[in-house]
C-alpha cells in the first residue's frame, strides 16, 4: 500500500518531541509527553488504515472504504489515554501538595546502598556484629 | 457452555459498579466483592475441566467474526492461569478485611478499594482470555488503571513517591504496547491471535522480527524482565500489605503469560532464542544478586520476585513441550507461593511495626503460627525438595539440558546458582527476623531514618504486643495450604500442564476453536 509521507514526518515529530519530555523529571512534563506520544501512536494508526480519501463505511458498495478498525481502535486509545492523564494529573497535584514539587524521586533504598559504597560500608545485613552501622547512616543528614 | 467464558470479565465489573453505588456500607461491599469472586472462582473451574476435556472454549463478543470482532478464549493455559489468579485474588480479598481496621486508617477512602479491587479482577481475567492484542491493550490498562489507584491508596508521601516510578514506567510500557498493535495491525490487517498465527508466517522474515521485538519490550516490561526490571523493587514495597501481594503474585506474571501466548502462537520458530536465553540467564542472577543485599523483608521478596520471573522465561526460551510445561507450572507455584510471603510479611509489619530486618527478631518464639507460615513458602521458594518449587525447576533444568547447546546449560547452571542465592537470601531472613534475639527495643529513632513507611510505622507499633488477627491470619493459612496442595498434587497438575504445553506447541487448536475448522 502507499503511505502518506507527511503523516509519518508528524508521527516522527510528535513522538520524537513526547520521548524528550518524557525524559524530564517532572511528572506534569512527562504527562505531556505521554499525550504527544499518544497522539502520534493514534496518527500512526490512521495510517495504518491505508489511504486517505475513501467514503466512510456506509451501506452496501463495491468501491473501496475506509477501515474503520483502526479508527475503533484510536478512539478506544485516545479514551485510555484522557483516563489515565486525568489521574497522573491528580497525582502530580497531590505530590506537590505533599512535597512542593512534582518530580520523580529517586529510590530511597538505592541512595542508602549509593552512599554506603561510596563511604566503602558494609551492608547492614553482611556483619552481623556491628549493627550499629546502619543507624549511623540513616542519621546521617547528608 | 461457552458463554461461560464472559463470566470472569463481565461480573467484577457489574460487582464494581454495586460497590460503588454501595459505598456507604461496608458490609454490603464486602458480601458483593467476596460473591463475586467465589462465583468467578467456580466459574473458572467448570472452564478448566472444560477446556481440558473438550478443547479451548472461544465465545465471539457481539456476534462479529474473529477477525474483526473482539473473542474471548479459554484453553488449558488461560483456564489455569485464570482459576489460580482468582482464588489468590479471593484469598487477599479476605486477607484485606482483617488487615483493614489496621492498615487503611481513617482518612482513607476505603470505599474506594472494593470496587478497585474486583475492576483490577476483570482486568487480569480479560486479560487471560483475550484472543486479539487489542483486547488484551484494554485487559492490560483496565489493570494497570486500577492498579494505579491501588498502589497510591490513601496518597501519603511514600506512595505517592513510589506510585509516580511505577506509573511512568507502565506509561511508556503501554504506548508501546499501542505502537506494536499499530504495526501489527499495518503489516497484517487484523490484530486477531488466531488470524495472526497464520499471516504473520507470510510476512518477511526482518517485519516479523520488528514485530516480535516490540511485543517482547513491551511484555517484558510488565513482566520486569532484567534490564527492564529496575522499577519493580522501588514501587511495590511501599503499598498496603494486600496490594503488593496481589501485584505480586498476578501482574508480573499477567506479563509472563502475554510472552508466552504471543511467542508460542505468533512467532513459534523464533530466532530470538538466544536473547531469551540470556534475557533469562541475567534475570536470575541479577534479580537475586539484588535481593541478598536488601535488609528489609518486602525488598528481599521484591528482589526474589524479579529474579523468579528468569525461571519462566527459561521455559519460553527453550520452547520445548516440557520446557513450557515446566514454565507453566512454574508460574502456577510461583503466584501462590510469593503472594503468601509478601501477606506473611504484613503479618510481620503488623506483629512488629516493621519490616526491618535490623529491627526484627525473636519471631519464632514470639509468634511460632507466623513462623511456620513464612519457613514452608520461604523453603517452597527457594527450591528444597519436595515442594513444588523443586519439581519445576527440576522440570526446567530437565528441558534445558535436553536442549543441550551450551547456552541452555549455562542458562540451567544460573537457575542453580540462583536457587541456592534465592536459599540464602532466604535463610538470612530467617536468621534475622525468626532466630536471631530482637537487639533493640527502643527504635524510635531509627525508625525516621530507615522507614520507608512514613505515619504508618508509628500507628502500628502500638498494635504490637496483640496476637495476630484470625481475619488475616486465616486467608494466609488458605494460601499456605494451597501451595502446599500444589506439591502434593504436583503429579496430575504437571500432566495437566503437559497437555496445555502440547496444545501450545501444535497451535490449532486454539486457532479451530477461534476461526472454526472452515478457514
Amino acid at each position: 500500500m502507499s503511505v502518506n509521507v507527511v503523516l509519518v514526518v508528524v508521527v516522527g515529530v510528535l513522538v520524537g518531541c513526547g520521548v524528550t519530555l518524557v525524559l524530564e523529571r517532572s511528572l506534569t512534563r512527562i504527562l505531556v509527553g505521554f499525550v504527544l506520544i499518544g497522539n502520534g501512536v493514534n496518527v500512526l494508526f490512521l495510517i495504518a488504515s491505508g489511504a486517505a480519501g475513501s467514503p466512510p463505511l456506509i451501506g452496501a458498495s463495491d468501491d473501496p472504504m475506509s477501515d474503520p478498525l483502526p479508527q475503533a481502535m484510536a478512539l478506544t486509545a485516545i479514551v485510555i489515554t484522557l483516563g489515565v492523564t486525568a489521574f497522573g494529573l491528580a497525582l502530580a497535584y497531590r505530590s506537590w501538595q505533599l512535597f512542593g514539587h512534582d518530580d520523580v524521586q529517586d529510590d530511597l533504598e538505592d541512595d542508602l546502598v549509593r552512599r554506603r559504597a561510596e563511604l566503602d560500608d558494609t551492608s547492614a545485613t553482611f556483619d552481623e556484629a556491628d549493627t550499629d552501622v546502619p543507624d549511623e547512616e540513616g542519621s546521617d543528614p547528608a | 457452555m461457552n458463554q461461560l467464558v464472559l463470566v470472569p470479565v463481565i461480573l467484577p465489573l457489574l460487582g464494581a459498579g454495586l460497590c460503588l453505588v454501595l459505598g456507604r456500607s461496608a458490609r454490603a461491599q464486602r458480601v458483593v466483592s467476596v460473591a463475586v469472586l467465589a462465583i468467578v472462582v467456580a466459574t473458572a473451574v467448570v472452564l478448566l475441566v472444560h477446556a481440558d476435556r473438550h478443547g479451548p472454549q472461544a465465545v465471539h463478543v457481539g456476534g462479529w467474526p474473529a477477525d474483526i470482532g473482539i473473542s474471548l478464549v479459554a484453553d488449558r493455559l488461560a483456564s489455569l492461569m485464570l482459576l489460580v489468579s482468582t482464588v489468590v485474588t479471593l484469598c487477599v480479598l479476605l486477607y484485606s478485611f482483617g488487615q483493614g481496621i489496621v492498615e487503611f486508617g481513617r482518612d482513607t477512602p476505603l470505599s474506594v478499594f472494593h470496587p478497585t479491587y474486583l475492576v483490577l479482577s476483570a482486568g487480569v481475567s480479560n486479560a487471560f482470555l483475550s484472543g486479539d492484542l487489542f483486547n488484551l491493550f484494554v485487559g492490560f490498562e483496565v489493570l494497570l488503571a486500577s492498579s494505579y489507584v491501588l498502589i497510591t491508596l490513601g496518597g501519603t508521601d511514600a506512595r505517592v513517591r513510589a506510585g509516580t516510578i511505577y506509573i511512568v514506567v507502565s506509561l511508556v510500557s503501554s504506548i508501546i504496547f499501542l505502537l506494536s498493535i499499530a504495526c501489527v495491525y499495518a503489516a497484517t490487517g487484523t490484530v486477531d491471535l488466531a488470524s495472526l498465527a497464520d499471516r504473520i508466517q507470510d510476512l518477511p522474515p526482518d517485519v516479523a522480527r520488528v514485530l516480535q521485538l516490540l511485543l517482547l519490550v513491551t511484555f517484558s516490561i510488565k513482566a520486569a524482565v532484567f534490564p527492564l526490571s529496575a522499577w519493580l523493587p522501588d514501587s511495590y514495597p511501599t503499598a498496603p500489605a494486600p496490594v503488593t501481594a496481589v501485584f505480586a503474585g498476578l501482574l508480573t506474571k499477567v506479563g509472563i503469560y502475554a510472552i508466552v501466548r504471543t511467542q508460542t502462537l505468533l512467532f513459534p520458530d523464533s530466532d530470538l532464542r538466544t536473547l531469551l536465553l540470556w534475557a533469562a540467564t541475567l534475570t536470575m542472577v541479577i534479580g537475586i544478586l539484588g535481593a541478598v543485599a536488601q535488609s528489609d523483608v518486602k525488598r528481599v521478596l521484591s528482589f526474589t520476585l524479579v529474579s523468579h520471573i528468569g525461571f519462566m522465561l527459561l521455559g519460553v526460551a527453550l520452547a520445548s513441550p516440557l520446557g513450557l510445561a515446566g514454565a507453566i507450572f512454574y508460574i502456577v507455584h510461583h503466584i501462590t507461593v510469593q503472594t503468601v510471603l509478601f501477606l506473611v510479611a504484613g503479618l510481620i509489619e503488623y506483629r512488629s511495626g516493621s519490616t526491618n530486618l535490623d529491627r526484627l527478631g525473636g519471631l519464632a518464639r514470639a509468634a511460632p503460627v507466623l513462623s511456620v507460615m513464612f519457613f514452608v513458602p520461604a523453603m517452597n521458594l527457594a527450591g528444597i525438595p519436595p515442594f513444588s518449587g523443586f519439581l519445576g525447576k527440576l522440570a526446567l533444568a530437565q528441558a534445558g539440558i535436553a536442549a543441550g547447546d551450551w547456552l541452555a546449560i549455562l542458562a540451567v547452571a544460573a537457575s542453580i546458582a540462583t536457587s541456592l542465592l534465592t536459599l540464602y537470601a532466604i535463610a538470612k531472613v530467617w536468621n534475622r527476623a525468626f532466630w536471631q534475639p530482637a537487639e533493640d527495643a527502643d527504635d524510635d529513632e531509627s525508625s525516621a531514618a530507615g522507614s520507608m513507611h512514613g505515619r504508618g510505622v508509628g500507628l502500628q507499633a502500638v498494635a504490637e504486643k496483640q496476637r495476630l488477627p484470625l481475619g488475616m491470619a486465616l486467608p494466609t493459612l488458605a494460601l499456605v495450604l494451597v501451595s502446599v496442595g500444589l506439591t502434593v498434587a504436583a503429579g496430575p497438575l504437571f500432566s495437566y500442564t503437559e497437555r496445555a504445553a502440547d496444545e501450545l506447541v501444535q497451535r490449532t487448536p486454539y486457532v479451530t476453536a477461534v476461526l472454526g475448522d472452515d478457514r
